[in-house]
Protein backbone atom coordinates (compact mmCIF):
# COMPACT_ATOMS: atom_id res chain seq x y z
CA UNK A 1 0.00 0.00 0.00
CA UNK A 2 1.52 3.63 -1.35
CA UNK A 3 1.53 6.07 1.27
CA UNK A 4 -1.09 7.84 -0.64
CA UNK A 5 -4.02 5.13 -0.12
CA UNK A 6 -3.25 4.58 3.86
CA UNK A 7 -3.86 8.06 3.77
CA UNK A 8 -7.68 7.83 2.07
CA UNK A 9 -9.77 6.56 4.72
CA UNK A 10 -12.34 3.91 3.24
CA UNK A 11 -15.97 5.19 3.44
CA UNK A 12 -18.47 2.34 2.99
CA UNK A 13 -21.84 2.53 1.22
CA UNK A 14 -24.90 1.17 2.39
CA UNK A 15 -26.77 -0.71 -0.36
CA UNK A 16 -29.27 2.35 -0.44
CA UNK A 17 -26.34 4.80 -1.83
CA UNK A 18 -27.75 5.32 -5.14
CA UNK A 19 -31.63 5.64 -3.91
CA UNK A 20 -30.10 8.76 -1.44
CA UNK A 21 -28.17 9.99 -4.73
CA UNK A 22 -31.57 9.81 -6.25
CA UNK A 23 -33.19 11.75 -3.92
CA UNK A 24 -30.93 14.41 -3.84
CA UNK A 25 -29.55 13.85 -0.23
CA UNK A 26 -26.79 15.68 1.31
CA UNK A 27 -24.37 13.14 1.98
CA UNK A 28 -22.09 12.62 5.05
CA UNK A 29 -19.27 10.44 6.54
CA UNK A 30 -20.93 9.52 9.59
CA UNK A 31 -18.71 6.71 11.44
CA UNK A 32 -16.83 5.12 8.43
CA UNK A 33 -20.06 4.80 6.16
CA UNK A 34 -21.51 7.84 3.38
CA UNK A 35 -24.77 8.54 5.42
CA UNK A 36 -27.21 11.01 4.42
CA UNK A 37 -27.91 13.62 6.77
CA UNK A 38 -30.93 15.30 5.62
CA UNK A 39 -33.29 14.91 2.19
CA UNK A 40 -35.05 17.94 2.25
CA UNK A 41 -34.94 19.44 5.30
CA UNK A 42 -34.39 18.55 8.79
CA UNK A 43 -37.35 20.21 10.91
CA UNK A 44 -39.42 19.21 7.77
CA UNK A 45 -38.00 15.50 7.74
CA UNK A 46 -38.72 15.80 12.04
CA UNK A 47 -42.10 17.07 11.97
CA UNK A 48 -43.03 14.27 9.88
CA UNK A 49 -42.11 11.65 11.76
CA UNK A 50 -43.96 13.54 14.70
CA UNK A 51 -46.82 14.18 12.87
CA UNK A 52 -47.21 11.84 10.11
CA UNK A 53 -44.42 8.71 8.90
CA UNK A 54 -40.48 8.67 8.23
CA UNK A 55 -38.59 6.33 6.30
CA UNK A 56 -34.70 5.71 7.80
CA UNK A 57 -31.72 4.23 6.49
CA UNK A 58 -29.94 2.60 8.99
CA UNK A 59 -27.68 0.15 7.24
CA UNK A 60 -24.50 1.30 9.03
CA UNK A 61 -25.26 -0.67 12.08
CA UNK A 62 -24.00 -3.36 13.67
CA UNK A 63 -26.02 -6.82 13.42
CA UNK A 64 -24.19 -9.60 15.28
CA UNK A 65 -25.17 -13.05 15.58
CA UNK A 66 -24.89 -15.24 18.74
CA UNK A 67 -25.95 -18.87 18.62
CA UNK A 68 -25.55 -21.98 20.05
CA UNK A 69 -27.06 -23.74 23.45
CA UNK A 70 -25.19 -21.61 25.63
CA UNK A 71 -25.84 -18.35 23.63
CA UNK A 72 -28.01 -16.57 26.35
CA UNK A 73 -25.10 -17.49 29.24
CA UNK A 74 -22.53 -16.43 27.25
CA UNK A 75 -24.43 -13.52 26.62
CA UNK A 76 -24.65 -12.77 29.70
CA UNK A 77 -20.97 -12.46 30.96
CA UNK A 78 -20.46 -10.18 28.29
CA UNK A 79 -23.04 -7.74 28.87
CA UNK A 80 -24.71 -5.59 31.44
CA UNK A 81 -28.24 -7.06 30.68
CA UNK A 82 -29.37 -10.76 31.69
CA UNK A 83 -30.14 -11.87 27.81
CA UNK A 84 -31.65 -15.45 29.31
CA UNK A 85 -34.56 -13.32 30.51
CA UNK A 86 -35.88 -12.50 27.09
CA UNK A 87 -38.31 -14.85 25.64
CA UNK A 88 -38.05 -15.83 22.36
CA UNK A 89 -39.49 -12.81 20.35
CA UNK A 90 -38.84 -10.08 22.88
CA UNK A 91 -35.22 -7.41 22.57
CA UNK A 92 -34.07 -5.05 25.38
CA UNK A 93 -31.86 -2.22 25.95
CA UNK A 94 -28.22 -3.26 27.04
CA UNK A 95 -24.89 -2.31 27.31
CA UNK A 96 -21.79 -3.67 27.05
CA UNK A 97 -18.89 -2.29 29.39
CA UNK A 98 -15.15 -2.04 29.80
CA UNK A 99 -13.64 -3.91 33.16
CA UNK A 100 -13.88 -0.77 34.61
CA UNK A 101 -17.20 -0.16 33.87
CA UNK A 102 -17.01 2.28 31.33
CA UNK A 103 -19.47 1.60 28.33
CA UNK A 104 -17.95 0.53 25.20
CA UNK A 105 -21.27 0.70 23.32
CA UNK A 106 -24.67 0.87 24.20
CA UNK A 107 -27.02 -2.67 22.75
CA UNK A 108 -30.34 -3.24 21.23
CA UNK A 109 -30.43 -7.38 21.64
CA UNK A 110 -33.13 -9.17 20.18
CA UNK A 111 -34.34 -13.34 21.06
CA UNK A 112 -34.70 -14.75 17.77
CA UNK A 113 -35.16 -18.65 18.94
CA UNK A 114 -34.39 -20.30 22.35
CA UNK A 115 -30.62 -20.72 21.33
CA UNK A 116 -30.15 -17.53 19.09
CA UNK A 117 -29.68 -14.01 19.70
CA UNK A 118 -29.24 -10.66 17.59
CA UNK A 119 -26.76 -8.41 18.97
CA UNK A 120 -26.93 -4.86 17.46
CA UNK A 121 -24.38 -2.30 18.05
CA UNK A 122 -24.19 1.43 16.73
CA UNK A 123 -21.92 1.81 13.77
CA UNK A 124 -18.73 3.39 15.03
CA UNK A 125 -18.81 0.75 17.86
CA UNK A 126 -19.38 -2.71 15.69
CA UNK A 127 -15.82 -3.68 15.60
CA UNK A 128 -15.22 -2.75 19.12
CA UNK A 129 -18.30 -4.99 19.90
CA UNK A 130 -17.11 -7.57 17.42
CA UNK A 131 -14.10 -8.05 19.04
CA UNK A 132 -14.98 -7.68 22.89
CA UNK A 133 -17.58 -10.65 22.51
CA UNK A 134 -15.64 -12.84 20.26
CA UNK A 135 -13.00 -12.49 23.17
CA UNK A 136 -15.69 -12.65 25.86
CA UNK A 137 -17.69 -15.69 24.19
CA UNK A 138 -14.42 -17.74 23.25
CA UNK A 139 -14.47 -20.65 25.49
CA UNK A 140 -18.64 -21.21 25.66
CA UNK A 141 -19.50 -22.92 22.71
CA UNK A 142 -21.73 -20.10 21.70
CA UNK A 143 -20.81 -18.76 18.33
CA UNK A 144 -20.46 -15.09 17.41
CA UNK A 145 -21.51 -14.14 13.49
CA UNK A 146 -20.82 -10.56 12.57
CA UNK A 147 -23.34 -10.17 10.04
CA UNK A 148 -23.19 -6.30 9.81
CA UNK A 149 -21.87 -6.00 6.19
CA UNK A 150 -24.31 -8.28 5.00
CA UNK A 151 -27.10 -6.94 6.69
CA UNK A 152 -29.23 -3.55 5.52
CA UNK A 153 -31.71 -1.65 7.74
CA UNK A 154 -34.61 0.23 6.91
CA UNK A 155 -36.63 2.03 9.83
CA UNK A 156 -40.70 3.01 9.30
CA UNK A 157 -41.06 5.57 12.39
CA UNK A 158 -44.00 7.33 13.84
CA UNK A 159 -47.48 7.28 13.98
CA UNK A 160 -48.59 6.22 10.82
CA UNK A 161 -46.24 3.36 10.62
CA UNK A 162 -48.59 0.80 11.17
CA UNK A 163 -50.36 1.77 8.13
CA UNK A 164 -47.27 2.10 6.17
CA UNK A 165 -45.87 -1.42 7.34
CA UNK A 166 -49.10 -3.30 7.55
CA UNK A 167 -50.02 -4.07 3.49
CA UNK A 168 -46.65 -5.05 2.78
CA UNK A 169 -45.82 -7.81 5.67
CA UNK A 170 -47.15 -11.54 6.99
CA UNK A 171 -45.87 -10.26 10.16
CA UNK A 172 -49.12 -9.50 12.32
CA UNK A 173 -48.34 -5.95 13.42
CA UNK A 174 -50.83 -5.82 16.01
CA UNK A 175 -50.00 -8.33 18.24
CA UNK A 176 -46.27 -7.24 17.98
CA UNK A 177 -45.57 -5.25 20.88
CA UNK A 178 -42.78 -2.89 21.75
CA UNK A 179 -39.45 -4.12 21.70
CA UNK A 180 -40.84 -7.58 20.11
CA UNK A 181 -39.57 -9.14 17.23
CA UNK A 182 -41.10 -11.87 14.10
CA UNK A 183 -39.36 -12.96 11.26
CA UNK A 184 -41.41 -12.58 7.92
CA UNK A 185 -41.70 -11.15 4.88
CA UNK A 186 -41.56 -7.55 3.78
CA UNK A 187 -42.45 -7.37 -0.11
CA UNK A 188 -42.36 -10.74 0.00
CA UNK A 189 -38.53 -10.96 1.07
CA UNK A 190 -37.53 -12.20 4.61
CA UNK A 191 -36.62 -10.00 7.44
CA UNK A 192 -36.74 -9.28 10.50
CA UNK A 193 -39.39 -6.76 11.89
CA UNK A 194 -38.25 -5.32 15.55
CA UNK A 195 -41.25 -3.01 16.82
CA UNK A 196 -37.84 -0.63 18.39
CA UNK A 197 -36.56 2.43 17.23
CA UNK A 198 -34.71 5.66 18.22
CA UNK A 199 -37.24 8.54 17.94
CA UNK A 200 -39.96 8.48 20.44
CA UNK A 201 -42.72 7.68 18.48
CA UNK A 202 -43.84 3.81 17.18
CA UNK A 203 -41.85 2.16 14.87
CA UNK A 204 -40.22 -1.07 13.21
CA UNK A 205 -36.86 -1.68 12.17
CA UNK A 206 -36.58 -3.96 9.25
CA UNK A 207 -33.51 -6.25 8.99
CA UNK A 208 -33.15 -7.18 5.04
CA UNK A 209 -30.15 -9.37 3.66
CA UNK A 210 -28.23 -6.58 1.94
CA UNK A 211 -28.92 -7.94 -1.65
CA UNK A 212 -32.40 -7.39 -1.26
CA UNK A 213 -32.58 -4.14 1.18
CA UNK A 214 -33.22 -2.01 -2.14
CA UNK A 215 -36.57 -3.72 -2.98
CA UNK A 216 -37.81 -3.21 0.82
CA UNK A 217 -36.85 0.40 0.73
CA UNK A 218 -38.21 1.02 -2.48
CA UNK A 219 -41.98 -0.56 -1.62
CA UNK A 220 -41.78 1.37 2.16
CA UNK A 221 -40.81 4.84 0.18
CA UNK A 222 -43.90 4.31 -1.56
CA UNK A 223 -46.00 3.46 1.27
CA UNK A 224 -44.60 6.04 2.92
CA UNK A 225 -45.00 8.62 0.32
CA UNK A 226 -48.82 7.81 0.28
CA UNK A 227 -49.07 9.12 3.66
CA UNK A 228 -47.18 12.29 3.28
CA UNK A 229 -44.12 11.06 4.84
CA UNK A 230 -40.67 11.86 4.22
CA UNK A 231 -37.03 10.00 4.04
CA UNK A 232 -35.05 11.31 6.87
CA UNK A 233 -31.82 12.05 7.88
CA UNK A 234 -29.34 11.52 10.29
CA UNK A 235 -29.92 15.31 11.10
CA UNK A 236 -33.63 14.80 12.03
CA UNK A 237 -32.81 11.35 13.89
CA UNK A 238 -30.54 13.43 16.20
CA UNK A 239 -33.15 15.95 16.96
CA UNK A 240 -35.95 12.98 17.28
CA UNK A 241 -34.12 11.02 19.65
CA UNK A 242 -32.70 13.86 21.56
CA UNK A 243 -36.46 14.85 21.96
CA UNK A 244 -36.76 11.83 23.24
CA UNK A 245 -34.15 11.63 26.01
CA UNK A 246 -32.01 9.14 24.80
CA UNK A 247 -28.63 8.78 24.75
CA UNK A 248 -26.15 8.76 21.83
CA UNK A 249 -22.67 7.24 21.85
CA UNK A 250 -19.80 9.80 21.75
CA UNK A 251 -21.96 12.36 22.87
CA UNK A 252 -23.94 11.14 26.77
CA UNK A 253 -22.04 7.27 26.81
CA UNK A 254 -18.66 7.13 26.14
CA UNK A 255 -15.90 4.71 27.72
CA UNK A 256 -14.97 7.24 30.61
CA UNK A 257 -18.79 6.91 31.34
CA UNK A 258 -20.93 4.31 33.69
CA UNK A 259 -24.57 2.86 32.80
CA UNK A 260 -25.55 4.71 36.38
CA UNK A 261 -24.24 8.33 35.59
CA UNK A 262 -26.02 8.01 32.68
CA UNK A 263 -29.55 7.33 34.56
CA UNK A 264 -29.40 3.89 32.91
CA UNK A 265 -29.19 1.97 35.80
CA UNK A 266 -31.57 -0.59 35.30
CA UNK A 267 -30.08 -1.80 32.51
CA UNK A 268 -27.52 -3.61 34.77
CA UNK A 269 -28.50 -6.75 36.11
CA UNK A 270 -26.06 -6.57 39.35
CA UNK A 271 -27.70 -9.59 40.66
CA UNK A 272 -28.28 -12.16 37.26
CA UNK A 273 -26.50 -15.33 38.16
CA UNK A 274 -22.58 -16.02 36.93
CA UNK A 275 -20.37 -12.72 36.54
CA UNK A 276 -19.82 -10.41 33.91
CA UNK A 277 -17.54 -8.37 32.60
CA UNK A 278 -17.18 -4.86 34.81
CA UNK A 279 -19.53 -6.21 37.21
CA UNK A 280 -16.89 -5.26 39.90
CA UNK A 281 -16.52 -1.84 38.98
CA UNK A 282 -20.21 -1.23 38.32
CA UNK A 283 -21.39 -2.64 42.02
CA UNK A 284 -19.00 0.03 43.49
CA UNK A 285 -20.36 2.76 41.54
CA UNK A 286 -24.37 1.51 42.21
CA UNK A 287 -23.09 1.60 46.46
CA UNK A 288 -21.80 4.72 46.29
CA UNK A 289 -23.68 6.33 43.52
CA UNK A 290 -22.18 7.98 40.45
CA UNK A 291 -20.15 11.28 41.14
CA UNK A 292 -22.13 12.77 38.02
CA UNK A 293 -25.82 12.87 36.54
CA UNK A 294 -27.32 13.24 33.22
CA UNK A 295 -29.96 15.60 33.53
CA UNK A 296 -32.48 17.60 30.86
CA UNK A 297 -31.85 21.34 29.97
CA UNK A 298 -34.00 24.23 28.66
CA UNK A 299 -32.20 27.16 28.03
CA UNK A 300 -34.48 30.07 29.18
CA UNK A 301 -32.02 32.96 27.84
CA UNK A 302 -31.20 33.56 23.82
CA UNK A 303 -28.84 30.87 23.02
CA UNK A 304 -28.69 27.44 21.69
CA UNK A 305 -26.34 25.06 24.07
CA UNK A 306 -24.14 22.94 21.90
CA UNK A 307 -21.64 19.54 22.52
CA UNK A 308 -19.08 20.66 25.14
CA UNK A 309 -20.42 23.76 26.35
CA UNK A 310 -19.47 24.47 30.37
CA UNK A 311 -22.78 24.43 32.67
CA UNK A 312 -22.69 26.16 35.98
CA UNK A 313 -24.25 26.45 39.54
CA UNK A 314 -23.72 30.02 40.09
CA UNK A 315 -19.97 30.44 39.53
CA UNK A 316 -19.04 26.98 40.38
CA UNK A 317 -18.33 24.96 37.21
CA UNK A 318 -20.66 21.64 37.70
CA UNK A 319 -20.54 19.60 33.97
CA UNK A 320 -20.56 19.91 30.59
CA UNK A 321 -23.29 19.54 28.09
CA UNK A 322 -23.12 16.62 25.86
CA UNK A 323 -25.97 17.25 23.27
CA UNK A 324 -28.07 19.90 22.42
CA UNK A 325 -30.19 21.88 19.32
CA UNK A 326 -33.35 23.75 19.03
CA UNK A 327 -36.00 21.47 20.00
CA UNK A 328 -38.11 21.32 16.50
CA UNK A 329 -40.97 20.31 18.57
CA UNK A 330 -41.15 22.14 21.58
CA UNK A 331 -39.80 25.32 19.81
CA UNK A 332 -37.31 26.75 22.69
CA UNK A 333 -33.58 24.96 23.23
CA UNK A 334 -32.65 21.80 24.39
CA UNK A 335 -29.82 20.07 26.13
CA UNK A 336 -28.82 17.33 27.91
CA UNK A 337 -25.61 17.56 30.06
CA UNK A 338 -23.83 15.89 32.74
CA UNK A 339 -23.84 17.82 36.03
CA UNK A 340 -23.06 17.10 39.91
CA UNK A 341 -25.69 15.05 41.24
CA UNK A 342 -26.70 17.65 43.67
CA UNK A 343 -27.17 20.02 40.86
CA UNK A 344 -29.42 17.62 38.72
CA UNK A 345 -32.84 17.83 40.72
CA UNK A 346 -35.76 19.63 37.98
CA UNK A 347 -36.32 23.14 38.43
CA UNK A 348 -32.75 23.52 39.21
CA UNK A 349 -31.22 27.07 37.55
CA UNK A 350 -27.88 26.64 35.98
CA UNK A 351 -26.34 28.62 33.02
CA UNK A 352 -24.32 27.03 29.99
CA UNK A 353 -21.47 29.06 28.67
CA UNK A 354 -22.81 29.99 25.34
CA UNK A 355 -19.39 31.82 23.94
CA UNK A 356 -18.93 34.81 25.73
CA UNK A 357 -22.62 34.62 27.99
CA UNK A 358 -23.88 32.60 30.48
CA UNK A 359 -27.21 32.00 29.58
CA UNK A 360 -29.88 30.60 31.85
CA UNK A 361 -31.63 27.24 32.04
CA UNK A 362 -33.79 24.84 33.99
CA UNK A 363 -33.19 21.22 34.69
CA UNK A 364 -36.14 19.53 33.42
CA UNK A 365 -36.92 15.97 33.26
CA UNK A 366 -36.11 13.64 30.41
CA UNK A 367 -37.77 12.93 28.00
CA UNK A 368 -38.49 16.41 26.62
CA UNK A 369 -41.25 14.86 24.50
CA UNK A 370 -43.50 12.23 24.96
CA UNK A 371 -45.70 10.38 22.31
CA UNK A 372 -49.30 10.80 23.16
CA UNK A 373 -51.20 7.55 22.50
CA UNK B 1 -26.75 29.54 -9.43
CA UNK B 2 -26.17 32.82 -9.95
CA UNK B 3 -26.56 35.72 -7.24
CA UNK B 4 -27.75 39.13 -7.56
CA UNK B 5 -25.38 41.06 -9.64
CA UNK B 6 -26.06 44.37 -7.39
CA UNK B 7 -24.39 43.10 -4.77
CA UNK B 8 -20.99 42.30 -3.52
CA UNK B 9 -19.60 39.58 -1.74
CA UNK B 10 -16.92 37.95 0.37
CA UNK B 11 -14.96 34.57 0.34
CA UNK B 12 -17.16 33.98 3.88
CA UNK B 13 -20.24 33.57 2.11
CA UNK B 14 -21.86 37.00 2.88
CA UNK B 15 -23.14 39.88 0.76
CA UNK B 16 -22.93 43.12 0.91
CA UNK B 17 -24.91 46.09 -0.67
CA UNK B 18 -23.51 49.42 -0.54
CA UNK B 19 -25.40 52.45 0.04
CA UNK B 20 -23.53 55.63 -0.04
CA UNK B 21 -21.28 55.48 3.36
CA UNK B 22 -23.96 52.41 4.46
CA UNK B 23 -23.29 48.50 3.85
CA UNK B 24 -25.78 46.25 4.44
CA UNK B 25 -24.75 42.59 5.43
CA UNK B 26 -26.11 39.46 5.19
CA UNK B 27 -25.41 35.69 4.33
CA UNK B 28 -25.75 33.95 0.88
CA UNK B 29 -28.46 31.56 -0.55
CA UNK B 30 -25.39 29.10 -0.90
CA UNK B 31 -24.57 29.78 2.44
CA UNK B 32 -28.21 29.60 3.89
CA UNK B 33 -28.65 25.95 1.93
CA UNK B 34 -25.51 24.33 3.25
CA UNK B 35 -26.26 25.63 6.75
CA UNK B 36 -29.76 24.11 6.25
CA UNK B 37 -32.72 24.73 8.53
CA UNK B 38 -31.73 28.37 10.44
CA UNK B 39 -32.63 28.51 14.11
CA UNK B 40 -31.38 30.92 15.66
CA UNK B 41 -29.41 34.66 14.83
CA UNK B 42 -27.25 36.25 16.84
CA UNK B 43 -26.21 39.69 16.16
CA UNK B 44 -24.08 42.97 17.98
CA UNK B 45 -26.24 45.94 19.02
CA UNK B 46 -26.55 49.04 17.17
CA UNK B 47 -24.04 51.26 18.28
CA UNK B 48 -21.43 48.55 18.38
CA UNK B 49 -17.98 49.04 15.97
CA UNK B 50 -17.06 46.43 14.10
CA UNK B 51 -13.39 45.20 12.74
CA UNK B 52 -13.01 43.35 9.53
CA UNK B 53 -13.01 40.37 8.93
CA UNK B 54 -13.47 39.93 12.88
CA UNK B 55 -16.87 37.57 14.00
CA UNK B 56 -19.66 40.11 14.82
CA UNK B 57 -22.06 37.31 15.26
CA UNK B 58 -23.59 33.62 14.53
CA UNK B 59 -25.89 31.94 12.76
CA UNK B 60 -27.27 28.62 14.22
CA UNK B 61 -28.95 25.71 11.95
CA UNK B 62 -30.39 22.50 13.61
CA UNK B 63 -26.58 21.16 13.73
CA UNK B 64 -24.60 23.60 13.25
CA UNK B 65 -22.70 27.07 14.34
CA UNK B 66 -21.19 29.22 12.23
CA UNK B 67 -19.68 32.32 12.21
CA UNK B 68 -20.52 35.52 11.02
CA UNK B 69 -17.05 37.64 9.55
CA UNK B 70 -17.78 41.61 9.36
CA UNK B 71 -16.79 42.49 5.47
CA UNK B 72 -16.17 45.96 6.43
CA UNK B 73 -15.49 47.70 9.31
CA UNK B 74 -17.71 50.70 10.96
CA UNK B 75 -20.68 51.26 13.29
CA UNK B 76 -23.81 48.99 13.64
CA UNK B 77 -26.44 51.77 12.94
CA UNK B 78 -29.16 49.00 12.52
CA UNK B 79 -29.82 45.24 13.38
CA UNK B 80 -32.72 43.09 11.75
CA UNK B 81 -34.96 42.70 14.83
CA UNK B 82 -37.28 40.33 13.00
CA UNK B 83 -34.53 37.66 13.14
CA UNK B 84 -34.69 37.46 16.60
CA UNK B 85 -38.30 35.28 16.20
CA UNK B 86 -38.16 34.51 12.41
CA UNK B 87 -34.78 32.86 11.70
CA UNK B 88 -36.14 31.11 8.72
CA UNK B 89 -36.21 34.21 6.87
CA UNK B 90 -32.45 34.20 6.16
CA UNK B 91 -33.45 31.00 4.53
CA UNK B 92 -36.69 31.84 2.77
CA UNK B 93 -35.20 35.44 1.41
CA UNK B 94 -31.78 35.75 2.24
CA UNK B 95 -31.24 38.94 -0.35
CA UNK B 96 -33.93 40.56 1.38
CA UNK B 97 -35.68 40.14 4.68
CA UNK B 98 -32.85 37.72 5.82
CA UNK B 99 -30.62 40.69 6.06
CA UNK B 100 -28.58 41.01 9.30
CA UNK B 101 -26.68 44.39 10.28
CA UNK B 102 -26.46 47.70 8.63
CA UNK B 103 -22.65 49.20 9.12
CA UNK B 104 -21.46 52.98 8.95
CA UNK B 105 -18.55 51.95 6.25
CA UNK B 106 -15.35 53.57 8.25
CA UNK B 107 -12.99 52.61 5.54
CA UNK B 108 -14.14 52.40 2.40
CA UNK B 109 -11.18 50.92 1.22
CA UNK B 110 -12.23 47.82 2.75
CA UNK B 111 -14.97 48.05 0.03
CA UNK B 112 -12.17 47.41 -2.72
CA UNK B 113 -11.65 43.83 -1.02
CA UNK B 114 -15.15 42.38 -2.07
CA UNK B 115 -16.01 40.25 -4.48
CA UNK B 116 -18.29 41.00 -7.37
CA UNK B 117 -21.02 38.89 -8.75
CA UNK B 118 -19.03 36.79 -11.33
CA UNK B 119 -16.17 36.47 -8.99
CA UNK B 120 -18.40 35.03 -6.18
CA UNK B 121 -20.11 32.48 -8.91
CA UNK B 122 -16.74 31.51 -9.40
CA UNK B 123 -16.39 30.41 -6.02
CA UNK B 124 -19.18 28.74 -5.66
CA UNK B 125 -19.00 26.73 -8.70
CA UNK B 126 -15.22 26.05 -7.98
CA UNK B 127 -16.18 24.70 -4.12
Amino acid sequence: MTDEEAATPVVQKTPLASRHDSLGARMIDFAGWLMPVQYSSILEEHRAVRERVGLFDLSHMGELSVEGVTAGDALAAAVVSNPPDLAVGRAHYSMICAPDGGILDDLIIYRLAPDRFMVVANAGNAVVVSDALAERLTGSRAVLDDQSLATGLVAVQGPRSVDVLGPHTDVDLASLRYYGVAEGRVAGIPVLVGRTGYTGEDGFEVFVAKERTAEVWDTLLAAVDSFDGLPVGLGARDTLRLEAGMPLYGNELDRTTTPYDAGLGRTVKLGKPGGFVGRAALEKVNAEGPKRRLVGLVVEGRGIARHGYSVYAGQRKTGVVTSGTQSPTLGVPIAMAYVAPADGEPDTRLDIEIRDARVPARVVPLPFYRRSS
Amino acid sequence: MSVPTDLRYTRDHEWVRIDGDEATVGITQYAADQLGDIVFVELPDAGRTLETAKSFGVVESVKAVSDLFAPVGGEVVATNDALSSGPELVNSDPYGEGWMVRIRVEEAADLNDLLDAEAYDALVAAG
